[in-house]
Order: structure tokens, then C-alpha cells, then sequence
């Protein structure tokens, strides 16, 4: 797709691309986290 | 089924699977979405920039959707004062926020060629606008306040009131006079939008709910966690 409109087109689908991937990462990121130290701390606490 | 979930075990339990099944059926609707729509043919008046709409729609509603959810949680948290309540209202926040983000961008890009302007102060943009300011501020209202309790009932309050803007979006193109195109797709006689990009954009809607669904589901999974790790912290810190 190189028409005219390219130059908008992609930008778009960059732009989506961009964001869904900081919303993928971030959460499963979070997620994780908070999981590995509230395990940690349970862990902690049991002994 | 709401009553069941409130508990969070039985939360964390259903999201443990729920999470990834929502994701793999949001990238098993995304997919082909993304391909029916760039095999779409152009339309007659956008031409390829009908291809921005199939990004562009899906966001919108989503945003819309988001706050739905956001509202519908808070209104949980304040009312029956249930902490998982409050966990989803926080979690939705950054999502539905980023959803705007994106609804805005794209419809800016799809705007340049076909209105001649980034940007105007029409009014489903500007109530799409208001409504990423009030994404913002719910975010920015709980990181000010350091009591979570007092700040997630503020924050649920602001939600409540930002309710009243859904339907002003929803309705804008109908209320003023508005550049924006009006409904296409959920009105009396059935869609205006050929079945050659309405499949493409019902996929690719689907997908982002399903998307949002799961992010929603996993997000909320991680605001139990953190606050579970806070208390654990408090226990240990107070022995």
C-alpha cells in the first residue's frame, strides 16, 4: 500500500501498534510484579 | 454471577483463565480483522484512508466501553464500599485511557486527508477530548491522595459524574451540527457500511473488547496482588 494516503495510514497503524504493545507489557509487567512479592511475602511470613 | 466473582478468591480464580482466553480470542478476531480489512478494496469518497477506520472505530467504542466499565465499578465501590470493585475502577483507568489515546491519534490522521485538519473543536471530538481528560483525572486524582480508601472514593465520584458524557458522545453528531459522520452502523433500516469493510470492522471491534476484556482482567489481578503484597508488608513491618 503506497498510495497517496500511506503517509497517514501507517503512522495510524504504527500508533496502535505502539499502544497496544505498552498495554500488553505493562500489564502482564504489573501483574508479575506484584504476584512474585506478594508470594515473597507470604513466603516470608509462613516461616 | 457478579455476587460470585466478589469474592476475590473465586476472582482470581476465574481470571486465572479467563485472562488468556479473552487474549487469544481478541487475536483470533484482530487477525483476520487486520487482514479482510487491508484486502478490503478502496472505498469510493476515503479511499485507502477507510483503512483507518477499521483502528480508528474499535478505539473509540472501546474508550466508550471502558468507561462503562470504570463507571459501573465505581459505582460498586462507593455504593457497597467492595474493595475488588475499586481494583477493577483502577485497573480500567490506563486502559480506557489509552483506548482515547488512540481513538484521537487515528481519527486525527484519518482527519488530515479527508476534512483538511488535524484537529477541530467539533463536538464529538471535543466530547471525545473531555473524555480523556477524565480518564487523566481520575489517574491523577488517586496519585494525590495518599489514604487509598478516601482517594478511591473521590476518584469513584468523579467517574459517577464523567457517566453524564457517554451519552453526550454518543449522541453529539445527532445534537449539533457536527462534521463527524453520524451512526452508520447501529440504526433503524440496518448499516449504511457495505459488508465489505462492516466485516473487517466487526472483527476488529470484537477483537478490542475481547483485547480490553482480558488487559481489564489481568490488570484488576495485579491491583489484588499489590494490595495483598501492601498488607502483607504492613503485617511483617508491625511484628
Amino acid at each position: 500500500m503506497s498510495d497517496k494516503y500511506a503517509v497517514f495510514i501507517w503512522p495510524a497503524y504504527g500508533a496502535t501498534a505502539l499502544v497496544f504493545a505498552w498495554m500488553v507489557i505493562d500489564t502482564i509487567r504489573r501483574s508479575a510484579g506484584w504476584r512474585r512479592k506478594a508470594e515473597r511475602l507470604e513466603k516470608d511470613e509462613a516461616s | 454471577m457478579f455476587a460470585a466473582l466478589a469474592n476475590p478468591h473465586r476472582f482470581m480464580g476465574f481470571s486465572r483463565w479467563a485472562a488468556p482466553l479473552c487474549g487469544a480470542v481478541a487475536i483470533a478476531l484482530i487477525a483476520p480483522g487486520l487482514w479482510l480489512g487491508f484486502a478490503a478494496p478502496p472505498d469510493y469518497q476515503q479511499g485507502t484512508t477507510v483503512r483507518i477506520m477499521f483502528i480508528h472505530v474499535p478505539a473509540a467504542q472501546t474508550s466508550m466501553f471502558a468507561y462503562a466499565c470504570l463507571g459501573g465499578a465505581s459505582f460498586f465501590a462507593l455504593v457497597f464500599r467492595h474493595a475488588l470493585a475499586d481494583a477493577a475502577a483502577r485497573a480500567a483507568a490506563p486502559l480506557g485511557a489509552a483506548f482515547t489515546v488512540l481513538a484521537l491519534v487515528t481519527g486525527s490522521l484519518w482527519g488530515r486527508p479527508m476534512w483538511g485538519a488535524w484537529w477541530v473543536w467539533d463536538a464529538r471530538l471535543t466530547s471525545v477530548l473531555v473524555l480523556l481528560l477524565l480518564y487523566l483525572g481520575y489517574i491523577a486524582l488517586r496519585a494525590a491522595i495518599d489514604d487509598e480508601a478516601k482517594a478511591g472514593r473521590a476518584a469513584a465520584i468523579l467517574a459517577l459524574v464523567g457517566l453524564i458524557n457517554l451519552p453526550i458522545i454518543y449522541f453529539s453528531v445527532d445534537w449539533w451540527n457536527s462534521l463527524h459522520q453520524g451512526e452508520s452502523i447501529f440504526r433503524p433500516g440496518g448499516p449504511l457500511i457495505a459488508p465489505v469493510f462492516l466485516i473487517p470492522l466487526g472483527l476488529m471491534s470484537l477483537g478490542y473488547l475481547f483485547a480490553f476484556g482480558a488487559l481489564w482482567l489481568e490488570r484488576t489481578r495485579a491491583e489484588v496482588w499489590r494490595r495483598r503484597a501492601q498488607s502483607l508488608a504492613v503485617q511483617a513491618a508491625g511484628r
